[in-house]
């Protein structure tokens, strides 16, 4: 096995070990409570913050975590508020995102190499430093998911009862919010601005066709995003392409594969009031 | 000795600019089971969320259970009170079964960072057999039929040990035999706790026959209360629903 000779890619499996527990764990967040669009403009505003520091000379990963926990504190009431049609503002702010990053980096003078890696991600040349962030995230929302489950669990699956009964509700949904934010960032330089959504939504997206059981789905999930991680790190390897690219395909191709063989295929779509009794 | 657990006074809620309630006013007793109908938009579902602490008072003074409601957080409030709404849509690939959400009952009163104990679980059992699901404990909760959900909600508001049952229209939107079931365990629960009960609904058929007081609310006020031998009357109902309403025979029958 010549591949773990390099240290470069010894960091690259252990960035792919920890980005794929991460992102896999807060996907399930995200994909459980049906906001994957959120999760899309969460990611996109880590992006610009992060190409915002690039720009202004500051460390572009607090950027990346400014602009997406703004990005969380805007969206949750959006959302929840119901004002404006969610789907309509929340595409409002991502797409704002999504120009302000292109601005910022229309902006920067010289090469833009830098830029251009966060779009794409560069896991092949993370460092010691972004791996040790990337851990402590890991490590952060792991104990946040063992020490809250079953507040999280009431919140990603009846929000509203978890509010009646006396849980709070709103912190939790906040926390979860913001949970992703970081996950976001402390993934963006391994996969990449565009990318790092496929891999919170892909792994967690396959496990929730597969079973009924939160505590089996996470399991499931982190399996996934990591067995996504490594198989698409050995492909882009052997084949000399894109890393990014090759992780995200390799999560997409094993959503579609649990999507084939889930036992949930024939559940009946969601039920509409009124229901028989 | 003061039995009151719910006293509202001139209590006014607006989301932005429509007021869902205008001065309500309400005294509610320790062991009472209070009907409250009206038409769609009258205020009903307001009322309830103001007396579980969700609703925020623009104007009056609320007291639950002793607590004055303040603006504050009202989770300690809220752990105290069950609530069970109208069948929801849910996505019937939700990954958690009938028993961990029942379970999701007695996690506010746990607080964070404990865990069910043994006898909350065993509670969780008895309460499943009491309103006839424990067969279907192990079901993801998205597959169960709509009667089926509901006696689930009920359920889990049960786990919860409440000292307030609030029950906002809980037999819509489910078929006529379910609502019967759902009714006739409502009055069962009642007869056995005499837990505070306030029930909504805008169908008279689904009114429980032990409603002591019967609350009718049109925009947004408290229209008339009292018996509901004295409610429930022809010219009284056409005038709070605006249309010739006539008295369901089944709940005539009830309280004639």
């Amino acid at each position: 096995m010549s591949i773990l000779q390099y240290h470069f890619m010894q960091n690259a499996i252990l960035a792919g070990l920890l980005g794929g527990i991460a992102c896999s764990v807060v996907g399930v967040f995200v994909v459980t409570m049906h906001l994957s669009f959120i999760g899309v403009c969460i990611a996109h505003a880590a992006f610009a913050g992060a190409l915002l520091g690039l720009w202004l000379g500051f460390n572009p990963l607090i950027g990346a975590l400014l602009f997406s926990l703004a990005a969380a504190a805007i969206i949750g009431p959006v959302a929840d508020r119901g004002e404006l049609n969610p789907d309509t503002s929340i595409g409002i702010i991502f797409s704002l995102m999504l120009g302000l990053a292109f601005l910022f980096m229309g902006l920067m003078h010289g090469a833009r190499t830098e830029a251009l890696n966060l779009f794409w991600g560069s896991i092949l040349t993370v460092t010691r430093q972004d791996i040790v962030f990337l851990a402590a995230t890991t490590g952060l929302i792991v104990g946040l998911v063992v020490a809250f489950y079953k507040e999280i669990q009431a919140v990603i699956c009846h929000r509203q009862v978890a509010l009646a009964v006396g849980i709070p509700a709103t912190v939790i949904f906040y926390g979860l919010l913001f949970s992703t934010g970081v996950t976001i960032t402390a993934s963006l330089q391994s996969i990449g601005g565009l990318l790092i959504y496929c891999l919170i939504l892909n792994p967690a997206a396959a496990a929730y066709q597969l079973t009924y059981s939160l505590k089996k789905m996470l399991f499931i999930a982190v399996a996934f995003g990591i067995v996504s991680c490594w198989a698409g790190l050995a492909v882009s390897y052997w084949l000399d392409i894109p890393s990014g690219a090759a992780i995200v395909i390799t999560s997409a191709i094993i959503f579609g594969l649990a999507t084939a063989f889930s036992p949930k295929r024939k559940v009946k779509g969601w039920q509409r009031v009124p229901l028989a009794g | 000795m003061d039995n009151t657990v719910i006293r509202i006074e001139d209590a006014v809620v607006s989301y932005r600019e429509d007021v869902a309630l205008q001065g309500v006013s309400l005294e509610v007793e320790k062991g009472e089971f209070i009907g409250i109908i009206g038409p769609n938009g009258a205020g009903k579902t307001t009322l309830l969320t103001v007396i579980n602490g969700l609703g925020k008072l623009v104007h009056g003074q609320a007291w639950v259970l002793g607590s004055r409601l303040n603006g504050g957080s009202s989770i300690p409030l809220r752990k105290r009170i069950g609530y069970v709404a109208q069948v929801e849509r849910i996505d019937p690939r939700l990954p958690i079964n009938v028993s961990e959400t029942v379970t999701v009952g007695c996690y506010g009163r746990l607080g964070l960072f404990h865990r069910p104990t043994r006898a909350q679980r065993e509670t969780v059992d008895k309460v499943l057999e009491m309103v006839g699901i424990a067969h279907l404990r192990e079901r993801p909760i998205g597959h169960l039929s709509g009667g089926e959900y509901q006696r689930a909600a009920i359920a889990r508001a049960l786990v919860q040990q409440p000292e307030i049952f609030l029950l906002d229209e809980p037999t819509a939107s489910i078929d006529q035999k379910a609502q019967r079931e759902i009714l006739n365990l409502i009055q069962l629960i009642h007869k056995q706790s005499h837990m505070t009960t306030l029930f909504v609904t805008h169908d008279l058929r689904t009114l429980p026959s032990i409603c002591q007081r019967l609350i009718l609310m049109r925009d947004g006020k408290i229209w008339r209360q009292g018996s509901p031998e004295s409610m429930l009357r022809e010219e009284v109902l056409s005038q709070l629903y605006g249309a010739p309403i006539s008295v369901p025979s089944e709940i005539a029958s009830l309280y004639s």
